[in-house]
């Protein structure tokens, strides 16, 4: 199968984006380096291309109620102009999808799901709607293939941003201007003709904004950000940067964190499962794990002294024994040593214990540490 | 970017550079392969007194993304390795040559060396 490019590929061939294979995408990893773009995201700005990202757009009297009925958080905590983060559960409570999902207006939401799982949480949608009593009053309308997103990340963004979306917004949350949104609100911005929604969101770390809109706008989009951002010293960043500084923050990517046999309480997300809303899919599991105990826990950790970094795969021991297993794992381009995050039995999962991390075969000393592992001065 | 590729070198495929003094051949990895894995973060070297066959694994580099094996393009006795670049992992980026070489192997076979690449078509592989 060949890979899918984003409206972006040209762009990153411009800017000589070193491309991988990433969930079925072509993407840059990165352009400069990873460590170079981390630290310019930390201390100044960077732009992602997040276009591989799907969208599905769920709008009608009846929306709300369905999702409230499908995902895990509780919908109807949104105002418009908001969002949130949520899972997509399965009945046993296992993760199909995590997402953000935003209310464009009264009867109308947006879901941005994560480009791997675009097929099977559309599927899964489609099933659930099929089988939702009132389905007559909901229409889910995919939109994934023609649209397209960007990230603009950093506590530099706000220098430039109102440059690139000049003026109030024209819908969700009113702000007179684009900076004026609070994290998690969404308002809509025109650019070349289109509308953009725009929303406080990233998952860096830091302040920052991503913009969803049409795919034919996107690469104008990309330049623009380009041009208008040299004031908060903007670099282009890759998937390499996008991963370490999410490590660094402990949030949760799909497919390391989260999978179909492992629940948002497993991974430590329980504050965004509403379990008293109401009935959704997965309600049933995810009570029972809560009353029982989960049998295991997605802990941050560091290494103790300089070691080769920890890698997805790779054992936790704990005594002699091994006890779990790491999930995502780097070297800390802020703290310049090991972390990552795995899975371990609850009694470990206390900041402080001592657990050892076996690299090709030697075991390389670790800590369990608080999340998130870095954290700003 | 042009990769430098020294004239008095020669290569392995596996993007190893030997550096042949008496009977010792010091071992590093090429400007290209360090601006292919950028930003190195670790190096595990061996033991002295290891022996080793040409293409035999014997180090490892690892940059933020990946952890990559290093062979050595020659087979011998491991008699030096750099202890400054197991410190300081970014003498590889910044010295892929010089300061930032991995290992010293005391030959076993002289004539491997001439087995490996020129550095005419090391360049050609590399397409430099």
């Amino acid at each position: 199968m060949s890979l899918l490019r984003t409206p972006l590929f040209p762009a990153h061939q411009k800017l000589g984006g070193r491309l991988i294979e990433f969930g079925g995408w072509e993407m840059p990893v990165q352009y400069s380096s990873i460590v170079d773009e981390h630290l310019c995201v930390r201390k100044a700005s960077g732009i992602f291309d997040i276009c591989h990202m799907g969208e599905v757009f769920l709008e009608g009297p009846q929306a709300a109620n369905f999702l409230n009925a499908t995902l895990g958080n509780d919908i109807r905590k949104l105002s418009v102009g908001q969002g949130q983060y949520t899972h997509l559960c399965n009945e046993h409570g296992g993760t199909v999808d995590d997402l953000y999902a935003y209310r464009l207006a009264s009867e109308s939401y947006l879901l941005i799901i994560n480009a791997s799982r675009i097929a099977p949480d559309t599927d899964w949608l489609t099933r659930r709607l099929s089988g939702f009593a009132a389905r007559e009053g909901v229409r889910m309308d995919p939109a994934s293939d023609r649209m397209g997103a960007v990230a603009i990340q950093g506590p530099r963004v706000v220098e430039f941003i109102g440059q690139l979306f000049p003026g109030g917004s024209e819908a969700g949350t009113p702000v007179r201007q684009v900076t004026d949104l609070k994290k998690n609100e969404l308002g809509a911005w025109k650019f070349s003709g289109e509308t953009l929604w725009v929303a406080r969101t990233g998952s860096t770390g830091e302040d920052g904004f991503e913009a969803v809109g049409p795919a034919g706008v996107m690469e104008a989009l990309w330049n623009r950000a380009l041009a208008v951002g040299h004031v908060g010293c903007l670099q282009p960043c890759g998937l390499g940067a996008r991963d370490t500084l999410r490590t660094e923050v402990c949030f949760p990517l799909y497919g390391h964190e989260l999978d179909e046999s492992t629940s948002p309480l497993e991974a430590g997300l329980g504050v965004f499962v509403s379990l008293d809303k109401g009935e959704f899919v997965g309600r049933e599991a995810l009570c029972r794990q809560k009353a029982e105990g989960v049998s295991r826990k997605c802990v941050a950790f560091r290494m103790v002294e300089k070691s080769a970094p920890p890698r997805p795969g790779y054992a936790i021991i704990s005594g002699e024994s091994p006890v779990g297993t790491v999930v995502s794992g780097t070297q800390s381009p802020s703290l310049g040593i090991g972390i990552g995050m795995g899975y371990v039995p609850p009694a470990l999962a206390i900041p402080g214990t001592r657990i050892a991390i076996e690299i090709r075969g030697r075991r390389c000393p670790a800590e369990i540490v608080k999340k998130p592992i870095f954290r700003k001065a | 970017m042009s990769s430098q590729v020294p004239n008095d070198l020669r290569y392995a495929k596996s993007h190893e550079w030997v550096r042949v003094n008496g009977d010792v051949a010091t071992v590093g990895i090429t400007d290209h392969a360090q601006h292919e894995l950028t930003d190195v973060v670790f190096v595990e070297l061996p033991n002295v007194g290891r022996k080793v066959r040409a293409g035999e694994a014997c180090a490892v580099v690892e940059s933020v993304k990946t952890a990559s094996d290093i062979y050595s393009p020659v087979s011998g006795e491991i008699v030096g390795v750099n202890k400054a670049v197991a410190d300081n992992p970014a003498l590889v980026n910044s010295s892929p040559f010089g300061e930032g070489w991995f290992l010293q192997v005391r030959l076993a076979n002289a004539a491997e060396v001439e087995g490996l690449l020129t550095p005419e078509a090391y360049r050609a592989q590399i397409g430099v």
